[in-house]
C-alpha cells in the first residue's frame, strides 16, 4: 500500500540501524515527543533495537494522558446531567478519573457518546434540538482545529445546544518545560510530526538554540522514526543545535496556515495545568470572549479547573523522561491496563501502555499482580 | 383520580400491521399465525405443528453441539447481515469442531415495534444461508420484548453437527516447529461492520467475510491433513486465538505480521483508525495449525476452495518463553502482541 509500505521496508530499516550505530561514537538521549512515536518505536521494537546507542525517553505528547482528573470527572457529571449527551473520541473513554472513566460512567446510565470529528457532535446537536450536545475535546495542536471549526460552525449555526469542555494542550511549551528543568537527561528531541504539520517548526529554532539541543521534526512510521533518530544523533555527534525536518511529506516550515488561522480566531493561548506535570505556562487554549458562549464550564456552572490534583500514578515523572514506565512502583501490578492507577497505562498514546503491550517484562496472558 | 401507569393495548399494532408487537410474542392465536406466516413458511423443517421438540435422525458416530448469540449493530452490513451471521457463526462453530453443520435452532428476541418487511428479510437470509450451507433449521422460539428492552433484534441460534471421525482440534497438541496458516484475508468483519455503523463513506466499500469455513475444513478431512488445531477468529481476532492456543499448549506462538493477507480497504481503515487488524473480529477466516511437513499440502487444500483461496502461513509456535505470543513486525526482532480487551477504540490523533 502507497505511503505505508515504503515506510515499513524491511531491508530499508535494517540498513537504518546500521548507519546509525556507523554514525553514533556514545550513547545519547533522545526523547521522542509524541505518544504516536512511542508507540511506533515499541511496536516495532526499534528501542530495543538501538538500545546500545541511543537511550529513547518518551515526551509529553499523550493528550490523554495530560487531561486533568477534574476535567474528566466534570465530562462524566455532564454525562449523567439529565438531557445532556456528552461526546468524545473513544481514546478518552478508559482513561480514569477520580474515580472512574467515562466508559465506567457509562454503565452506570452516563449518555455518553464515542464521535470521530467534533463535527459529528454538531450534527447531532442539530438532530437533537432538546439535547444538550457537549464535545469533550482534547487533543494537541493537531485536534484542535477540528475542535475550533466545529464551535466556529456551531456559532454561524446559532446552535443554542452545543457546547465544549475544552482540555486543548500546546506542545512547545511542554518541551520547553522539560528542557528547562535542572535535571533534564534530555540530549536532543524528536519533534511530533503531527502537531508540526499544523504549526510548523520554524518556532523550534529558538527552543533548539536557548537549551542547546537539537530538534528533528519526525514521523510515525518505522523509517520515518529511524530517519528521525539517524538525524539527531548526526546533529548530536556534528554539536549542531539545528532544527531539521525528516517529515517533509507532511510537515512545511510555516505549517498549515488555514489551521492556524482558525486556530487563532477560536481559541486563545493561557496557562494550563497538566496531568502529572502541573501548571504548564501557555501550555493550553481556551476558548475566546466571542466564543465563550460555548464554553461548557459556564454553561453548566462548573468550576474551572486551575490545578491539576496529583494522583498516585507517576505520569509526570514518565512523561517528562525522569522515570521510565517500568521504573514505577506500580507498573504491572497496582496498575494494568484491566485497572489503571492513571492515563498512560490506558491510552492508545500513553507510553505506560506501550511498555506493557510490547515489552517482554510483563508476560502478557498471566495475571501480572499473581 | 390517579390515572394509574401508562398502559396500551398490545393489540393496537397487531398481526396485520406492518410492526412487531408484543401479541406476537405472547403465544394464542397472534403468535401461532405469525409463526405459520414467517417462520414455517421458510423453514419446512420445523414440526408443522409445532411440537415443543423436534425428534432428530439417528447418525452413526459423536455429535457436536454448540451455542451463539448475535447482536450485530447495524442488522445490515457489506457482505451480510444479522440473519447471516447467525447461520454462519454457530455453523462455523461446528466446522472447526471438525464437525460437519447438520441442525440449528433459531430464536428471535424481537424489540416491539420492529418493521416487519425488515424482520422478512432477516428471515430470507437465514433461510438462503441455511440451505447454502447445508444445515437444516429445525426448531426455535420468538420472543417479542416491549419498545426499549432489546435493540431491535437480537438472534440465538444453537447447532449440531455430527464429528468427523479422527478428526480432532485441540490445542493442546501444539508442539514447538507445528506451522499456523491462516485461512484468508483478516479483519474485513469487524472493520465493514464499524464502517458502516459509523457511515464512514469510502470509496472502495468493505465488505465482511462472513461465509462458512466448512468447505475449506473439509477440502483438509479430504486431503488427509493431520491438522492439529482449528478456530474461526471471530471477537478478539487473530490475537484472541493466538493467546487462547498459548494458553492451551504452553508453549509460544510467533507470527509475522506482513505475512497475514490483507485487503487494501483493511490496511486503509485500520491504519487511519490506528486498530492493529490483528485484533479485529471475522466471521469466515479461521487459524489452522499443522506440522511443519504439511503445511504445503494444507495450502494446497485450502487454496482449492473460494473460501480458503488466499490462504497463508502466518507463523510457528516455537519453545515457551516469557511471551506467550509475539509477531514481528518491520525489524526482525519479535515483538509481544498483547491479549485484546475489549472494545477497540479509535485514537485521537
Amino acid at each position: 500500500m502507497k505511503l505505508i509500505d515504503e515506510f515499513r521496508d524491511p531491508a530499508l530499516a535494517q540498513q537504518l540501524v546500521e548507519s546509525i550505530r556507523g554514525v553514533a561514537t556514545r550513547r545519547w538521549t533522545i526523547m521522542e515527543v509524541c505518544g504516536g512515536q512511542t508507540h511506533g518505536l515499541l511496536r516495532h521494537g526499534i528501542d530495543e533495537e538501538l538500545r546500545d546507542v541511543v537511550e529513547l525517553l518518551h515526551g509529553p505528547g499523550c493528550p490523554v494522558c495530560v487531561t486533568p482528573t477534574t476535567v474528566i470527572d466534570h465530562a462524566i457529571e455532564l454525562a449523567l446531567r439529565p438531557g445532556v449527551l456528552l461526546t468524545t473520541f473513544g481514546d478518552m473513554l478508559r482513561v480514569p478519573g477520580k474515580h472512574r472513566s467515562l466508559m465506567q460512567a457509562q454503565a452506570e446510565g452516563a449518555n455518553i457518546q464515542m464521535v470521530y470529528s467534533p463535527l459529528d457532535a454538531v450534527k447531532l446537536a442539530q438532530e437533537l434540538p432538546s439535547t444538550q450536545v457537549v464535545f469533550f475535546a482534547v487533543g494537541f495542536e493537531t485536534t484542535a482545529p477540528a475542535t475550533a471549526i466545529a464551535v466556529s460552525q456551531a456559532e454561524a449555526l446559532d446552535l443554542p445546544n452545543f457546547s465544549v469542555l475544552t482540555a486543548h494542550v500546546r506542545v512547545e511549551p511542554a518541551m520547553e518545560a522539560i528542557a528547562q528543568a535542572e535535571d533534564c537527561r534530555v540530549n536532543g528531541f524528536l519533534a511530533a510530526g503531527h502537531v508540526c504539520t499544523i504549526t510548523g517548526y520554524e518556532q523550534y529554532h529558538k527552543l533548539a538554540q536557548r537549551y542547546r539541543m537539537p530538534i528533528v521534526v519526525t514521523g510515525f512510521e518505522p523509517i520515518d522514526l529511524l530517519v528521525g533518530i539517524y538525524r539527531c544523533l548526526q546533529l548530536l555527534e556534528q554539536g549542531s543545535f539545528d532544527v531539521v525536518n525528516a517529515y517533509t511529506r507532511s510537515v512545511r516550515p510555516a505549517g498549515n496556515l488555514a489551521a492556524q488561522e482558525i486556530l487563532q480566531q477560536v481559541f486563545v493561548v493561557a496557562d494550563q495545568p497538566w496531568r502529572g506535570l502541573g501548571e504548564v505556562p501557555l501550555g493550553g487554549l481556551i476558548l475566546a470572549s466571542k466564543f465563550r458562549g460555548f464554553d461548557a464550564v459556564d454553561r453548566f456552572a462548573l468550576e474551572r479547573t486551575t490545578v491539576a490534583v496529583e494522583d498516585e500514578c507517576q505520569s509526570g515523572a514518565v512523561m517528562s523522561g525522569r522515570i521510565r514506565p517500568t521504573q514505577c512502583p506500580h507498573f504491572g501490578s497496582r496498575c494494568t491496563p484491566q485497572s489503571p492507577l492513571g492515563a498512560p497505562m490506558v491510552s492508545t498514546e500513553g507510553a505506560c501502555s506501550a511498555y506493557y503491550r510490547y515489552s517482554n517484562l510483563v508476560p502478557l496472558n498471566t495475571s501480572p499482580a499473581s | 383520580m390517579n390515572p394509574g401507569p401508562t398502559w396500551h393495548c398490545p393489540t393496537n399494532t397487531g398481526v396485520g400491521s406492518d410492526r412487531v408487537s408484543l401479541l406476537h410474542g405472547e403465544g394464542g392465536r397472534g403468535s401461532r399465525d405469525f409463526l405459520r406466516q414467517q417462520i414455517a413458511a421458510r423453514f419446512p423443517q420445523i414440526n408443522a405443528t409445532f411440537a415443543d421438540a423436534v425428534h432428530l435422525p439417528n447418525v452413526p458416530g459423536r455429535l457436536a453441539f454448540t451455542t451463539d448469540s448475535f447482536v450485530v449493530s447495524p442488522l445490515f452490513f457489506p457482505g451480510g447481515d444479522i440473519g447471516k451471521l447467525a447461520i454462519i457463526g454457530t455453523a462455523n462453530d461446528l466446522a472447526v469442531s471438525g464437525a460437519k453443520p447438520r441442525w440449528l435452532s433459531l430464536s428471535l428476541i424481537i424489540e416491539e415495534g420492529f418493521s416487519i418487511k425488515v424482520l422478512e428479510q432477516v428471515l430470507d437470509s437465514i433461510a438462503t444461508t441455511a440451505e447454502w450451507v447445508g444445515v437444516q433449521v429445525v426448531t426455535g422460539d420468538t420472543k417479542v420484548v416491549p419498545v426499549g428492552c432489546a435493540d431491535g433484534l437480537f438472534i440465538n441460534t444453537s447447532g449440531i453437527g455430527e464429528c468427523i471421525p479422527g478428526f480432532v482440534s485441540n490445542a493442546n497438541t501444539l508442539v514447538p516447529g507445528d506451522a499456523l496458516l491462516v485461512s484468508g484475508p483478516i479483519a474485513q468483519h469487524g472493520l465493514a461492520v464499524l464502517a458502516t455503523r459509523e457511515r464512514f463513506q469510502m470509496h472502495s466499500p468493505l465488505v465482511s467475510d462472513c461465509g462458512s469455513l466448512w468447505p475449506a475444513v473439509q477440502t483438509l478431512i479430504d486431503a488427509q491433513i493431520p491438522c492439529k488445531a482449528l478456530r474461526d477468529a471471530t471477537r478478539g481476532g487473530i490475537a484472541a486465538v493466538l493467546h487462547e492456543w498459548a494458553t492451551d499448549c504452553g508453549h509460544s506462538l510467533c507470527v509475522e505480521q506482513n505475512q497475514f493477507p490483507m485487503t487494501a480497504e483493511v490496511r486503509g481503515l485500520s491504519e487511519l483508525l490506528g486498530i492493529d487488524p490483528l485484533f479485529v473480529a471475522n466471521e469466515g477466516t479461521m487459524l489452522v495449525a499443522v506440522p511443519e511437513v504439511y503445511v504445503e499440502p494444507a495450502l494446497t487444500a485450502l487454496r482449492s476452495v473460494p473460501i480458503s483461496q488466499n490462504a497463508a502461513r502466518v507463523g510457528r509456535v516455537e519453545p515457551k518463553s516469557i511471551v506467550p505470543v509475539s509477531v514481528r513486525r518491520t525489524l526482525s526482532r519479535p515483538v509481544p502482541l498483547d491479549e485484546p480487551m475489549g472494545a477497540l477504540l479509535p485514537r485521537i490523533c
